[in-house]
Protein backbone atom coordinates (compact mmCIF):
# COMPACT_ATOMS: atom_id res chain seq x y z
CA UNK A 1 0.00 0.00 0.00
CA UNK A 2 2.93 2.33 0.51
CA UNK A 3 6.17 1.81 -0.20
CA UNK A 4 9.26 4.22 0.25
CA UNK A 5 12.67 3.51 -0.89
CA UNK A 6 15.76 5.72 -0.03
CA UNK A 7 13.88 8.71 0.82
CA UNK A 8 16.16 12.18 1.00
CA UNK A 9 15.49 15.48 1.94
CA UNK A 10 17.80 18.15 2.83
CA UNK A 11 16.82 21.72 3.88
CA UNK A 12 19.48 24.47 3.90
CA UNK A 13 19.77 26.71 7.16
CA UNK A 14 20.99 29.32 8.82
CA UNK A 15 22.78 29.83 11.43
CA UNK A 16 25.35 32.37 13.53
CA UNK A 17 26.86 32.98 16.60
CA UNK A 18 25.16 35.28 19.09
CA UNK A 19 26.05 39.33 19.34
CA UNK A 20 25.69 42.57 17.01
CA UNK A 21 29.01 41.74 15.49
CA UNK A 22 28.31 38.26 14.29
CA UNK A 23 24.92 39.65 13.21
CA UNK A 24 26.90 42.38 11.20
CA UNK A 25 28.81 39.86 9.61
CA UNK A 26 26.05 37.45 8.61
CA UNK A 27 24.76 40.06 6.51
CA UNK A 28 27.19 39.79 4.31
CA UNK A 29 28.26 36.19 4.46
CA UNK A 30 25.75 34.42 6.07
CA UNK A 31 26.86 31.02 7.13
CA UNK A 32 24.48 28.17 5.79
CA UNK A 33 24.38 24.95 6.62
CA UNK A 34 22.97 21.83 4.91
CA UNK A 35 20.34 20.06 7.13
CA UNK A 36 19.60 16.34 6.00
CA UNK A 37 16.22 15.59 7.01
CA UNK A 38 16.12 12.39 5.67
CA UNK A 39 18.98 9.98 4.90
CA UNK A 40 17.44 7.66 2.79
CA UNK A 41 14.66 6.09 4.63
CA UNK A 42 13.17 3.20 3.12
CA UNK A 43 10.07 1.10 4.21
CA UNK A 44 7.28 -0.61 3.54
CA UNK A 45 3.04 -1.11 4.77
CA UNK A 46 0.64 -3.10 3.64
CA UNK A 47 -3.15 -2.38 3.94
CA UNK A 48 -5.00 -2.66 7.38
CA UNK A 49 -1.42 -2.35 9.53
CA UNK A 50 -0.92 0.42 12.18
CA UNK A 51 2.44 1.63 12.59
CA UNK A 52 3.87 3.41 14.41
CA UNK A 53 6.13 6.04 13.43
CA UNK A 54 8.84 7.25 16.56
CA UNK A 55 11.98 9.48 17.00
CA UNK A 56 13.03 12.14 18.75
CA UNK A 57 12.35 15.54 17.24
CA UNK A 58 14.21 16.33 14.08
CA UNK A 59 14.76 13.31 13.67
CA UNK A 60 12.95 13.46 10.38
CA UNK A 61 9.27 12.08 10.75
CA UNK A 62 7.27 15.05 10.19
CA UNK A 63 9.57 15.11 7.24
CA UNK A 64 8.35 11.43 5.96
CA UNK A 65 4.76 11.90 6.64
CA UNK A 66 4.52 15.20 4.79
CA UNK A 67 6.27 13.38 1.86
CA UNK A 68 3.63 10.92 2.03
CA UNK A 69 0.86 13.32 1.71
CA UNK A 70 2.02 14.98 -0.90
CA UNK A 71 3.37 18.60 0.91
CA UNK A 72 6.87 18.18 0.56
CA UNK A 73 8.93 16.78 -2.70
CA UNK A 74 12.01 14.83 -1.79
CA UNK A 75 15.42 15.46 -3.16
CA UNK A 76 15.87 11.75 -3.94
CA UNK A 77 14.23 8.38 -3.76
CA UNK A 78 10.90 6.98 -4.48
CA UNK A 79 7.45 6.94 -2.93
CA UNK A 80 4.69 5.29 -3.75
CA UNK A 81 1.06 5.22 -2.16
CA UNK A 82 -1.23 2.87 -3.91
CA UNK A 83 0.83 3.28 -6.87
CA UNK A 84 0.22 6.57 -6.76
CA UNK A 85 3.71 9.02 -6.37
CA UNK A 86 2.10 11.48 -3.72
CA UNK A 87 3.64 14.89 -4.87
CA UNK A 88 3.20 14.32 -8.60
CA UNK A 89 -0.43 12.80 -8.51
CA UNK A 90 -1.11 15.25 -6.12
CA UNK A 91 -4.78 15.47 -6.38
CA UNK A 92 -5.57 12.01 -6.95
CA UNK A 93 -3.50 10.97 -4.03
CA UNK A 94 -4.65 13.41 -1.11
CA UNK A 95 -8.21 12.51 -2.49
CA UNK A 96 -8.00 8.98 -0.69
CA UNK A 97 -6.10 9.93 2.39
CA UNK A 98 -6.89 11.63 5.94
CA UNK A 99 -4.33 13.77 7.62
CA UNK A 100 -4.47 14.96 11.43
CA UNK A 101 -1.22 17.28 12.22
CA UNK A 102 -1.52 17.69 15.85
CA UNK A 103 0.15 21.41 15.97
CA UNK A 104 -2.10 22.62 12.99
CA UNK A 105 -5.66 23.42 13.10
CA UNK A 106 -8.03 22.86 9.10
CA UNK A 107 -11.52 24.02 11.41
CA UNK A 108 -12.00 27.89 10.46
CA UNK A 109 -11.58 29.51 13.85
CA UNK A 110 -15.05 31.05 14.23
CA UNK A 111 -17.51 29.55 12.29
CA UNK A 112 -19.44 25.98 13.66
CA UNK A 113 -17.42 22.90 13.30
CA UNK A 114 -20.23 21.67 11.08
CA UNK A 115 -19.86 24.52 8.56
CA UNK A 116 -15.73 23.78 8.59
CA UNK A 117 -16.91 19.80 7.75
CA UNK A 118 -19.63 20.99 5.00
CA UNK A 119 -17.00 22.95 2.99
CA UNK A 120 -14.97 20.02 3.46
CA UNK A 121 -17.86 17.67 1.92
CA UNK A 122 -17.87 20.38 -0.83
CA UNK A 123 -14.14 20.19 -1.68
CA UNK A 124 -13.74 16.63 -1.61
CA UNK A 125 -17.22 16.16 -3.29
CA UNK A 126 -18.35 13.05 -1.00
CA UNK A 127 -21.96 12.21 -2.05
CA UNK A 128 -24.40 13.54 0.13
CA UNK A 129 -25.67 9.86 1.84
CA UNK A 130 -21.73 9.25 2.71
CA UNK A 131 -21.41 12.52 3.81
CA UNK A 132 -24.12 12.28 6.33
CA UNK A 133 -23.55 8.52 7.35
CA UNK A 134 -19.75 9.55 7.76
CA UNK A 135 -20.41 12.15 9.99
CA UNK A 136 -23.09 9.78 11.81
CA UNK A 137 -20.92 7.49 12.57
CA UNK A 138 -17.76 9.86 13.20
CA UNK A 139 -20.21 11.96 16.09
CA UNK A 140 -21.20 8.67 17.55
CA UNK A 141 -17.87 7.03 17.91
CA UNK A 142 -15.71 10.12 18.77
CA UNK A 143 -18.59 11.53 20.72
CA UNK A 144 -19.14 15.46 18.76
CA UNK A 145 -23.06 15.86 19.05
CA UNK A 146 -22.91 18.14 21.89
CA UNK A 147 -19.94 20.92 20.37
CA UNK A 148 -20.52 20.14 16.65
CA UNK A 149 -22.61 23.82 15.94
CA UNK A 150 -19.93 25.23 18.60
CA UNK A 151 -17.30 27.56 16.53
CA UNK A 152 -13.90 25.96 16.89
CA UNK A 153 -12.67 28.79 19.12
CA UNK A 154 -14.89 28.03 22.06
CA UNK A 155 -13.83 24.07 21.83
CA UNK A 156 -11.23 23.11 24.50
CA UNK A 157 -7.99 21.05 22.79
CA UNK A 158 -9.23 17.71 23.29
CA UNK A 159 -12.45 18.67 21.72
CA UNK A 160 -11.26 20.30 18.72
CA UNK A 161 -8.56 17.86 17.95
CA UNK A 162 -12.11 14.91 18.20
CA UNK A 163 -12.89 17.35 15.60
CA UNK A 164 -9.79 17.38 13.79
CA UNK A 165 -9.49 13.82 13.66
CA UNK A 166 -13.72 13.34 12.57
CA UNK A 167 -12.93 16.29 10.04
CA UNK A 168 -9.82 13.79 8.54
CA UNK A 169 -12.32 11.14 7.87
CA UNK A 170 -15.34 12.63 6.68
CA UNK A 171 -14.24 11.59 2.66
CA UNK A 172 -13.46 8.10 4.09
CA UNK A 173 -10.21 7.14 3.50
CA UNK A 174 -8.19 4.24 3.82
CA UNK A 175 -5.15 5.72 4.85
CA UNK A 176 -4.63 8.11 7.87
CA UNK A 177 -1.46 10.16 8.72
CA UNK A 178 -1.59 11.02 11.98
CA UNK A 179 1.23 12.92 13.15
CA UNK A 180 1.19 13.72 16.53
CA UNK A 181 -2.32 13.70 16.94
CA UNK A 182 -2.45 13.03 20.61
CA UNK A 183 0.18 16.08 21.51
CA UNK A 184 -1.11 18.05 24.83
CA UNK A 185 -4.34 16.56 25.39
CA UNK A 186 -5.08 14.80 28.52
CA UNK A 187 -5.60 11.42 29.73
CA UNK A 188 -9.52 10.85 28.71
CA UNK A 189 -8.97 12.56 25.30
CA UNK A 190 -6.13 10.51 24.73
CA UNK A 191 -7.99 7.76 25.50
CA UNK A 192 -10.90 8.65 23.13
CA UNK A 193 -8.88 9.09 20.45
CA UNK A 194 -6.76 6.08 20.65
CA UNK A 195 -10.08 3.43 21.11
CA UNK A 196 -11.28 5.33 18.37
CA UNK A 197 -8.10 5.27 16.01
CA UNK A 198 -8.31 1.13 17.17
CA UNK A 199 -11.83 1.20 16.02
CA UNK A 200 -11.25 2.70 12.40
CA UNK A 201 -8.83 0.34 11.61
CA UNK A 202 -10.82 -2.62 12.92
CA UNK A 203 -13.80 -1.81 11.74
CA UNK A 204 -13.23 0.35 8.26
CA UNK A 205 -9.28 -1.24 7.64
CA UNK A 206 -7.99 1.88 7.42
CA UNK A 207 -4.13 1.98 7.21
CA UNK A 208 -2.50 4.32 10.19
CA UNK A 209 0.72 5.80 10.26
CA UNK A 210 1.34 7.41 13.16
CA UNK A 211 4.11 9.53 14.65
CA UNK A 212 4.15 10.41 18.53
CA UNK A 213 6.32 11.23 21.62
CA UNK A 214 3.47 9.74 23.62
CA UNK A 215 4.73 5.71 24.47
CA UNK A 216 1.26 4.76 25.50
CA UNK A 217 -0.01 5.75 22.08
CA UNK A 218 2.24 3.37 20.57
CA UNK A 219 1.69 0.45 23.17
CA UNK A 220 -1.70 0.80 22.81
CA UNK A 221 -1.84 1.15 18.70
CA UNK A 222 1.38 -0.14 17.10
CA UNK A 223 1.87 -4.13 16.90
CA UNK A 224 4.80 -2.46 14.25
CA UNK A 225 7.04 0.39 14.96
CA UNK A 226 9.32 2.03 12.77
CA UNK A 227 12.44 3.53 14.80
CA UNK A 228 14.30 6.80 13.02
CA UNK A 229 16.54 8.76 14.11
CA UNK A 230 18.87 11.99 12.47
CA UNK A 231 17.40 10.82 9.24
CA UNK A 232 17.88 6.89 9.09
CA UNK A 233 15.56 4.11 10.11
CA UNK A 234 17.00 2.34 13.22
CA UNK A 235 14.34 -0.18 13.47
CA UNK A 236 11.84 -2.06 11.82
CA UNK A 237 9.72 -4.32 13.17
CA UNK A 238 7.66 -5.58 15.88
CA UNK A 239 6.82 -3.68 19.02
CA UNK A 240 6.92 -6.86 21.42
CA UNK A 241 10.57 -7.30 19.89
CA UNK A 242 11.93 -4.61 20.20
CA UNK A 243 10.58 -3.70 23.94
CA UNK A 244 11.55 -7.89 24.82
CA UNK A 245 14.98 -6.95 25.41
CA UNK A 246 14.47 -3.93 27.43
CA UNK A 247 11.62 -5.70 30.61
CA UNK A 248 9.03 -3.81 28.11
CA UNK A 249 9.68 -0.49 28.60
CA UNK A 250 9.34 0.88 25.29
CA UNK A 251 11.35 4.41 26.40
CA UNK A 252 14.42 2.16 27.61
CA UNK A 253 14.32 -0.24 24.37
CA UNK A 254 14.29 3.17 22.57
CA UNK A 255 17.22 5.05 24.79
CA UNK A 256 19.22 1.09 23.89
CA UNK A 257 18.33 2.06 19.58
CA UNK A 258 20.11 5.29 20.24
CA UNK A 259 22.78 4.68 22.32
CA UNK A 260 23.79 1.55 19.81
CA UNK A 261 23.81 4.46 16.67
CA UNK A 262 25.42 6.88 18.96
CA UNK A 263 22.32 9.15 19.27
CA UNK A 264 21.93 8.89 22.42
CA UNK B 1 -15.42 24.53 -9.12
CA UNK B 2 -18.06 23.42 -6.58
CA UNK B 3 -14.91 23.48 -4.24
CA UNK B 4 -13.85 26.86 -5.01
CA UNK B 5 -17.56 27.93 -4.61
CA UNK B 6 -17.92 26.27 -1.21
CA UNK B 7 -14.74 28.24 -0.18
CA UNK B 8 -15.80 31.27 -1.94
CA UNK B 9 -19.00 31.23 -0.11
CA UNK B 10 -17.23 30.27 3.71
CA UNK B 11 -14.83 33.24 3.41
CA UNK B 12 -18.28 35.74 2.29
CA UNK B 13 -20.11 34.45 4.79
CA UNK B 14 -17.10 34.90 7.49
CA UNK B 15 -16.83 38.43 6.06
CA UNK B 16 -20.30 39.31 6.47
CA UNK B 17 -19.70 38.57 10.03
CA UNK B 18 -17.46 42.27 10.78
CA UNK B 19 -20.17 44.38 10.71
CA UNK B 20 -18.81 46.99 13.46
CA UNK B 21 -15.44 47.28 11.68
CA UNK B 22 -17.36 48.05 8.39
CA UNK B 23 -19.78 50.81 9.79
CA UNK B 24 -16.78 52.40 11.11
CA UNK B 25 -14.41 52.05 7.68
CA UNK B 26 -17.49 53.17 5.91
CA UNK B 27 -17.40 56.30 8.03
CA UNK B 28 -14.07 56.94 7.89
CA UNK B 29 -14.28 56.83 4.16
CA UNK B 30 -17.36 59.24 4.01
CA UNK B 31 -15.14 61.79 5.42
CA UNK B 32 -12.07 60.59 3.46
CA UNK B 33 -14.23 60.96 0.49
CA UNK B 34 -15.09 64.58 1.69
CA UNK B 35 -11.92 65.79 1.79
CA UNK B 36 -10.48 64.83 -1.63
CA UNK B 37 -13.76 65.88 -3.49
CA UNK B 38 -13.05 69.60 -2.08
CA UNK B 39 -9.73 69.47 -2.75
CA UNK B 40 -9.84 68.11 -6.40
CA UNK B 41 -12.40 70.36 -7.05
CA UNK B 42 -10.83 73.30 -6.10
CA UNK B 43 -8.26 72.18 -8.56
CA UNK B 44 -10.56 71.60 -11.03
CA UNK B 45 -12.13 75.49 -10.51
CA UNK B 46 -8.52 76.76 -11.07
CA UNK B 47 -9.35 75.92 -14.76
CA UNK B 48 -8.45 73.27 -17.33
CA UNK B 49 -9.85 70.23 -15.52
CA UNK B 50 -9.85 66.97 -17.16
CA UNK B 51 -12.74 66.23 -15.42
CA UNK B 52 -15.87 68.41 -14.22
CA UNK B 53 -16.85 68.61 -11.20
CA UNK B 54 -19.85 65.72 -10.87
CA UNK B 55 -17.35 63.75 -12.74
CA UNK B 56 -14.88 63.86 -9.80
CA UNK B 57 -18.13 63.80 -7.34
CA UNK B 58 -18.92 60.10 -8.88
CA UNK B 59 -15.30 59.25 -9.14
CA UNK B 60 -14.28 59.71 -4.96
CA UNK B 61 -17.78 58.44 -4.16
CA UNK B 62 -17.38 55.43 -6.11
CA UNK B 63 -13.88 54.87 -5.46
CA UNK B 64 -14.52 55.29 -1.79
CA UNK B 65 -18.13 52.69 -1.43
CA UNK B 66 -15.79 49.67 -3.68
CA UNK B 67 -12.42 50.43 -1.36
CA UNK B 68 -12.73 46.87 -0.84
CA UNK B 69 -12.64 45.93 -4.28
CA UNK B 70 -9.98 47.79 -5.63
CA UNK B 71 -7.43 49.03 -3.33
CA UNK B 72 -4.04 47.13 -2.71
CA UNK B 73 -3.60 46.86 0.79
CA UNK B 74 -6.66 45.26 1.79
CA UNK B 75 -5.39 42.09 3.30
CA UNK B 76 -6.58 38.46 4.67
CA UNK B 77 -3.98 38.60 7.73
CA UNK B 78 -5.68 34.85 8.47
CA UNK B 79 -4.38 33.55 5.20
CA UNK B 80 -1.44 35.01 6.00
CA UNK B 81 -0.89 33.40 9.57
CA UNK B 82 -2.10 30.40 8.47
CA UNK B 83 0.98 30.43 5.89
CA UNK B 84 3.69 31.58 8.16
CA UNK B 85 2.00 29.15 11.24
CA UNK B 86 1.82 26.01 8.50
CA UNK B 87 -2.01 25.40 8.83
CA UNK B 88 -1.59 25.80 5.49
CA UNK B 89 -0.30 22.25 5.26
CA UNK B 90 -3.93 21.32 5.29
CA UNK B 91 -4.97 23.28 2.36
CA UNK B 92 -2.04 21.17 0.56
CA UNK B 93 -3.58 18.18 0.90
CA UNK B 94 -6.86 18.90 -0.79
CA UNK B 95 -8.05 17.28 -3.99
CA UNK B 96 -8.15 21.30 -5.11
CA UNK B 97 -5.64 23.92 -6.95
CA UNK B 98 -3.88 25.62 -3.78
CA UNK B 99 -4.09 28.86 -6.25
CA UNK B 100 -7.67 28.74 -7.42
CA UNK B 101 -8.65 28.40 -3.43
CA UNK B 102 -6.17 31.53 -2.55
CA UNK B 103 -7.91 33.19 -5.36
CA UNK B 104 -11.23 32.29 -4.47
CA UNK B 105 -10.77 32.85 -0.87
CA UNK B 106 -9.18 36.39 -1.66
CA UNK B 107 -12.11 37.38 -3.54
CA UNK B 108 -14.62 36.48 -1.38
CA UNK B 109 -13.21 38.74 1.57
CA UNK B 110 -12.94 41.76 -0.44
CA UNK B 111 -16.87 41.57 -1.73
CA UNK B 112 -17.73 40.71 1.47
CA UNK B 113 -16.17 43.60 2.65
CA UNK B 114 -17.47 45.98 -0.28
CA UNK B 115 -20.68 44.57 0.25
CA UNK B 116 -20.91 45.93 3.86
CA UNK B 117 -19.71 49.21 2.88
CA UNK B 118 -21.49 50.18 -0.52
CA UNK B 119 -24.83 50.36 0.65
CA UNK B 120 -25.00 53.56 3.02
CA UNK B 121 -21.91 55.35 1.12
CA UNK B 122 -23.63 54.97 -2.04
CA UNK B 123 -26.97 56.15 -0.55
CA UNK B 124 -25.61 59.40 0.55
CA UNK B 125 -23.52 59.83 -2.48
CA UNK B 126 -26.52 59.86 -3.99
CA UNK B 127 -28.78 62.17 -1.60
CA UNK B 128 -26.03 64.70 -1.68
CA UNK B 129 -26.34 68.37 -3.43
CA UNK B 130 -24.85 69.11 -6.93
CA UNK B 131 -21.44 69.28 -7.20
CA UNK B 132 -20.57 67.16 -4.19
CA UNK B 133 -23.54 64.09 -5.28
CA UNK B 134 -22.81 61.19 -7.14
CA UNK B 135 -24.47 61.11 -10.26
CA UNK B 136 -26.20 58.33 -12.69
CA UNK B 137 -23.81 56.84 -15.04
CA UNK B 138 -23.56 58.30 -17.95
CA UNK B 139 -25.60 55.99 -19.69
CA UNK B 140 -26.87 52.55 -19.66
CA UNK B 141 -23.52 51.34 -21.98
CA UNK B 142 -20.93 52.97 -19.53
CA UNK B 143 -23.30 51.36 -16.28
CA UNK B 144 -23.27 47.75 -17.87
CA UNK B 145 -19.14 48.39 -18.53
CA UNK B 146 -18.70 49.97 -15.12
CA UNK B 147 -19.99 46.81 -13.54
CA UNK B 148 -18.30 44.12 -15.72
CA UNK B 149 -14.78 45.98 -15.44
CA UNK B 150 -15.49 46.33 -12.02
CA UNK B 151 -15.96 42.59 -11.55
CA UNK B 152 -12.42 42.44 -13.78
CA UNK B 153 -10.88 44.70 -11.70
CA UNK B 154 -11.30 42.57 -8.73
CA UNK B 155 -9.63 39.98 -9.97
CA UNK B 156 -7.39 41.58 -11.57
CA UNK B 157 -6.29 43.15 -8.37
CA UNK B 158 -6.46 39.39 -6.42
CA UNK B 159 -4.16 38.15 -9.11
CA UNK B 160 -2.01 41.55 -8.54
CA UNK B 161 -1.97 40.94 -4.65
CA UNK B 162 -1.71 37.23 -4.58
CA UNK B 163 1.82 37.55 -5.50
CA UNK B 164 2.50 38.95 -1.60
CA UNK B 165 0.72 36.00 -0.59
CA UNK B 166 3.26 33.86 -2.75
CA UNK B 167 5.94 36.14 -1.50
CA UNK B 168 4.35 34.87 2.08
CA UNK B 169 4.88 31.32 1.23
CA UNK B 170 9.05 31.97 0.91
CA UNK B 171 10.14 34.49 3.17
CA UNK B 172 7.73 33.40 5.75
CA UNK B 173 7.24 37.49 6.37
CA UNK B 174 3.88 38.33 6.06
CA UNK B 175 5.17 42.23 5.50
CA UNK B 176 6.88 41.29 2.21
CA UNK B 177 8.94 43.82 -0.09
CA UNK B 178 4.99 44.15 -1.00
CA UNK B 179 4.03 46.21 1.83
CA UNK B 180 6.77 48.58 0.49
CA UNK B 181 5.52 48.74 -3.00
CA UNK B 182 1.55 48.84 -2.16
CA UNK B 183 1.57 52.70 -2.14
CA UNK B 184 2.98 53.01 -5.34
CA UNK B 185 1.10 50.47 -6.55
CA UNK B 186 -1.90 52.52 -5.01
CA UNK B 187 -0.76 55.79 -6.87
CA UNK B 188 -0.21 53.98 -10.06
CA UNK B 189 -3.68 52.71 -9.83
CA UNK B 190 -5.44 56.47 -9.54
CA UNK B 191 -6.16 55.79 -5.93
CA UNK B 192 -4.87 58.77 -4.85
CA UNK B 193 -5.12 61.04 -7.85
CA UNK B 194 -7.29 60.40 -11.05
CA UNK B 195 -5.07 59.76 -13.42
CA UNK B 196 -6.45 62.51 -16.05
CA UNK B 197 -5.14 65.23 -13.10
CA UNK B 198 -1.32 63.91 -13.73
CA UNK B 199 0.96 65.26 -16.39
CA UNK B 200 0.87 64.07 -19.96
CA UNK B 201 4.33 61.86 -19.30
CA UNK B 202 3.24 59.94 -15.88
CA UNK B 203 0.08 59.12 -17.66
CA UNK B 204 1.88 57.45 -20.45
CA UNK B 205 3.90 54.93 -18.02
CA UNK B 206 0.69 54.42 -15.81
CA UNK B 207 -1.27 53.65 -18.30
CA UNK B 208 0.69 50.98 -19.64
CA UNK B 209 0.89 49.70 -16.11
CA UNK B 210 -2.00 47.03 -15.24
CA UNK B 211 -3.15 49.03 -12.10
CA UNK B 212 -4.85 51.39 -13.48
CA UNK B 213 -7.15 48.97 -14.81
CA UNK B 214 -8.26 48.01 -11.39
CA UNK B 215 -9.67 51.89 -10.19
CA UNK B 216 -8.91 54.17 -13.19
CA UNK B 217 -11.22 52.34 -16.15
CA UNK B 218 -14.01 51.31 -14.11
CA UNK B 219 -14.36 54.46 -12.08
CA UNK B 220 -14.33 57.04 -14.91
CA UNK B 221 -16.47 54.70 -17.53
CA UNK B 222 -19.21 54.91 -15.22
CA UNK B 223 -19.08 58.85 -15.59
CA UNK B 224 -18.34 59.08 -19.37
CA UNK B 225 -15.23 60.31 -18.54
CA UNK B 226 -14.13 57.35 -20.72
CA UNK B 227 -16.33 57.04 -23.61
CA UNK B 228 -18.52 53.83 -23.94
CA UNK B 229 -17.02 53.23 -26.97
CA UNK B 230 -13.71 52.74 -25.79
CA UNK B 231 -14.79 50.58 -22.83
CA UNK B 232 -14.11 47.26 -25.29
CA UNK B 233 -10.84 47.73 -25.52
CA UNK B 234 -9.54 48.00 -22.38
CA UNK B 235 -12.07 45.87 -20.53
CA UNK B 236 -10.00 43.29 -23.43
CA UNK B 237 -6.68 44.33 -22.21
CA UNK B 238 -8.33 43.54 -18.58
CA UNK B 239 -9.02 40.22 -19.12
CA UNK B 240 -5.73 39.67 -21.02
CA UNK B 241 -3.42 41.05 -17.83
CA UNK B 242 -5.40 38.80 -15.45
CA UNK B 243 -4.60 35.86 -17.88
CA UNK B 244 -0.68 36.53 -18.08
CA UNK B 245 -0.85 37.59 -13.96
CA UNK B 246 -3.02 34.52 -13.00
CA UNK B 247 -0.50 31.96 -15.13
CA UNK B 248 2.57 33.58 -14.00
CA UNK B 249 1.08 33.83 -10.04
CA UNK B 250 0.40 29.79 -10.61
CA UNK B 251 3.48 28.80 -12.14
CA UNK B 252 5.56 31.08 -9.14
CA UNK B 253 3.20 29.32 -6.58
CA UNK B 254 3.84 25.75 -7.40
CA UNK B 255 7.50 26.73 -7.42
CA UNK B 256 7.36 28.66 -4.19
CA UNK B 257 5.66 25.33 -2.87
CA UNK B 258 7.89 22.91 -4.13
CA UNK B 259 10.69 24.81 -2.09
CA UNK B 260 8.54 25.26 0.97
CA UNK B 261 9.62 23.87 4.46
CA UNK B 262 6.72 23.56 7.17
CA UNK B 263 8.98 23.71 10.28
CA UNK B 264 8.32 22.60 13.43
CA UNK B 265 6.71 19.18 14.10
Amino acid sequence: MIKVEDLRKSYRARRRSSGPLQAALSLFKPDREVVEALRGVSFSIKPGEIVGYIGPNGAGKSTTVKIMCGILVPDSGSCLVRGLVPWKDRKAHVARIGAVFGQRSQLWWDVPVLDSFELLRDIYRVPAADYSRNLEELAEALGLASFLDMPARSLSLGQRMRCEMAASLLHGPDILFLDEPTIGLDAPSKLALRAFIERANRERGVTVVLTTHDVHDIEALAKRVILIGRGEILYDGSFDRLVAGASGSLEEAMAAVYGEHGLA
Amino acid sequence: MKAYLAYFRMRFMRGLAYRTAAWAGAATQFFWGFVLIMVLQSFAKAGGSPLDLPQIASYIWLQQAFLALIVVWFRDSELQSAIVAGDAAYELCRPADPYALWFSRLAAGRLAAACLRCGPILLVGFLLPKPYALSLPASAASAAYFGLSLALGLALIVAITMFSYILCVITLAPHTPFLLLAPIFEFASGMVIPLPFMPQAARRVLEALPFRLCVDLPLRIYSGSIPAAEAPRLIALQVLWIAILVALGRAALSRALRGARISGG
